[in-house]
């Protein structure tokens, strides 16, 4: 376990040598999505829905802020998992270098996991303050949420390695993102408590991660909330499941990674 | 008593139906340069792959320092250096950036690296360019630098698949002395190739390899020696009077092979056979006199050449 975890900071130290010259770029996107985001939705559409028949014990501001925390780190991790792995794979095969060191393919799935969580920890920080500054929550409370909304980012970002590995090309990774990523995104309780869908349909939110990584986002930064704006499930049934998402995540994506570099 | 340092006895890989190594036997001495020649396809990179720990073993036994590769894999890597076919070089880093992480993943203390970089990087010739990007650098520089990076924990052994692909003859020139240095400080070598002049200039000793087996072993001179003559004519025939031509050389020389563009007569003695020619009335375009090559060997051996 030490030693997996020591092999893990080697990724972490190459990851962050590269990090120091392209931080500018993510640190911009990372403050300009939450305020494009909770803008639109949350303000834009936020008006209209506070305004109408919407029954939300919360603002839609609020409702939204703290879906988006769980949405945004799906989509990072998820991203991460994606053609950056195809890249280490295929097009650059750094990996193919790395693991003809002590490392094993395992040791990199670890290690980029560990890195995805100390990158998306900073994105979540960064949409916590700009969510506070427009009034969605208080920061307080919101940043005991951030671990869940990272967990959420860890386990789609470990599962979709494990995809990406057993994949030719990137084609079948845009197909996942439009077919899987994206109605997740929109279907999860992001955007509307899922008590509005039909019946059938909130049992199929039950067995999608991104429902479970919304709820345990916005029952902990918002104690308040209560049924039908967030379910009755208890919170150990999001953590469980989404750690049992990142144990299989992470098993998967060293098996098939070892298997595709090392034929 | 020499070492061995990689034994092989019954070494097989299999990928599904196809057979890529077909049961092989070599050992690796200690301090040698020992070369896989052969054609592409001929099993080369699986065996290295097999040898390097990145790809499990169908079949036989291969030990690598006396370690098995399937459980040992870790502490082999640690005592070996990998010059991959392809440059896999990370491109978002530097030139000093990708010794240090390569560094970093061999366990080794940053103050030790970091003087380990300024050697490689002077014996690379690479020090001027030690804070550029990847991206920028000429092919040739990339290979060296591919070398140096796998020379970062100092290996007891550098394998090397098809080092100078790729790159035109001064960059090869410079890449082949770098080795020399390399195997004087007694780094012991493994090289794939499908150049014979590469195999002839590096090697000490090497084996032909075609179709996942091994069709001879030895060093390059013993190996011309068994199988060519010393010395080769090669005759260019004008349009359309090579068929012609071959039917009246029977018996001429010891051996000799008719290939698409040229005849290449085997002989011990080139000057009488050139008389013989004269006086059976063959007249080539050009004859060349030269002495046998690797390219022979393997064309005796196989009926095939190396490069198509």
């Amino acid at each position: 376990m030490i030693a997996t975890l020591t092999r893990a900071r080697r990724t972490v130290e190459a990851e962050l040598i590269a990090y120091k010259r392209t931080w500018r770029g993510t640190v911009i996107s990372s403050f300009v999505n939450p305020v494009f985001f909770l803008s639109a939705m949350g303000l834009g559409l936020g008006s209209l829905v506070d305004r109408g028949q919407g029954n939300l014990s919360v603002s839609y501001l609020t409702f939204v802020a703290t879906g988006l925390m769980a949405a945004i780190g799906m989509q990072a991790g998820a991203g991460d998992g994606a053609h950056p792995v195809m890249a280490g794979i295929k097009w650059r095969k750094e990996f193919h270098a790395v693991i003809t060191t002590p490392m094993n393919p395992g040791d990199i799935v670890v290690g980029r996991a560990v890195w995805g969580t100390i990158r998306l920890t900073f994105i979540m920080v960064v949409f916590t303050i700009i969510a506070g500054l427009f009034g969605a929550f208080d920061v307080g409370t919101a940043l005991m949420a951030i671990p869940p909304a990272v967990l959420t980012g860890i386990a789609f970002q470990t599962s979709m390695t494990a995809f990406t590995a057993t994949r030719e090309d990137s084609t079948s990774l845009t197909t996942i993102f439009r077919f899987a990523i994206t109605p997740l995104f929109l279907f999860s309780g992001t955007f509307f408590p899922i008590a509005n869908l039909p019946q059938a349909f909130q049992w199929i939110a039950y067995a999608t991660p991104l429902f479970h990584g919304v709820e345990l986002v916005r029952k902990i930064a918002l104690p308040g909330i209560v049924p039908p704006d967030v379910t009755t499930l208890p919170i150990w049934v999001h953590f469980a499941y989404l750690g049992v998402m990142l144990a299989v995540g992470i098993t998967l994506a060293a098996r098939f990674l070892d298997r595709r570099l090392r034929p | 008593m020499t070492e061995n340092l990689v034994e092989a006895r019954g070494l097989t890989k299999t990928f599904g139906s196809f057979t890529a190594v077909d049961s092989i036997d070599f050992d690796i001495r200690k301090g040698e340069a020992f070369g896989f020649l052969g054609p592409n396809g001929a099993g080369k990179t699986s065996t290295m792959r097999m040898i390097t720990t990145v790809s499990p073993i169908t079949d036989g036994k291969l030990t690598v320092f006396g370690m098995d590769p399937t459980t040992e894999g870790r502490d082999i890597r640690r005592r070996i250096g990998v010059v991959p076919q392809e440059d896999n070089l990370d491109l978002e880093l530097t030139v000093a950036e990708n010794l240090y992480v390569y560094g970093r993943y061999h366990d080794m203390p940053r103050a030790t690296i970091r003087e380990r970089i300024d050697e490689l990087l002077e014996f690379a010739q690479l020090t001027d360019r030690r804070k550029n990007t990847v991206e920028s650098l000429s092919g040739g520089m990339k290979r060296r630098l591919t070398i140096a990076r796998a020379l970062i924990n100092d290996p007891d052994l550098v394998i090397l698949d098809e080092p100078t692909t790729g790159l035109d003859p001064q960059a090869r020139h410079l890449l082949w002395e770098r080795l020399y240095r390399l195997k004087r400080q007694g780094v012991t070598l493994i090289i794939t190739t499908h150049y014979m002049d590469e195999a002839e200039q590096l090697c000490d000793r090497l084996v032909v390899m075609d179709q996942g087996k091994i069709a001879a072993e030895g060093s390059p001179s013993e190996l011309i020696n068994r199988y060519s003559t010393r010395e080769v004519l090669e005759l260019r025939f004008a349009e359309g009077e090579q068929d012609e031509a071959v039917l009246r050389l029977d018996g001429l020389a010891d051996s000799s092979e008719v290939l698409a563009d040229r005849v290449l007569l085997y002989t011990n003695d080139a000057e009488s056979t050139q008389r013989g020619l004269h006086e059976r009335g063959v007249h080539p375009e050009q004859v060349l006199v030269r002495r046998s090559t690797l390219e022979d060997v393997f064309l005796k051996l196989t009926g095939r050449r190396l490069i198509d």
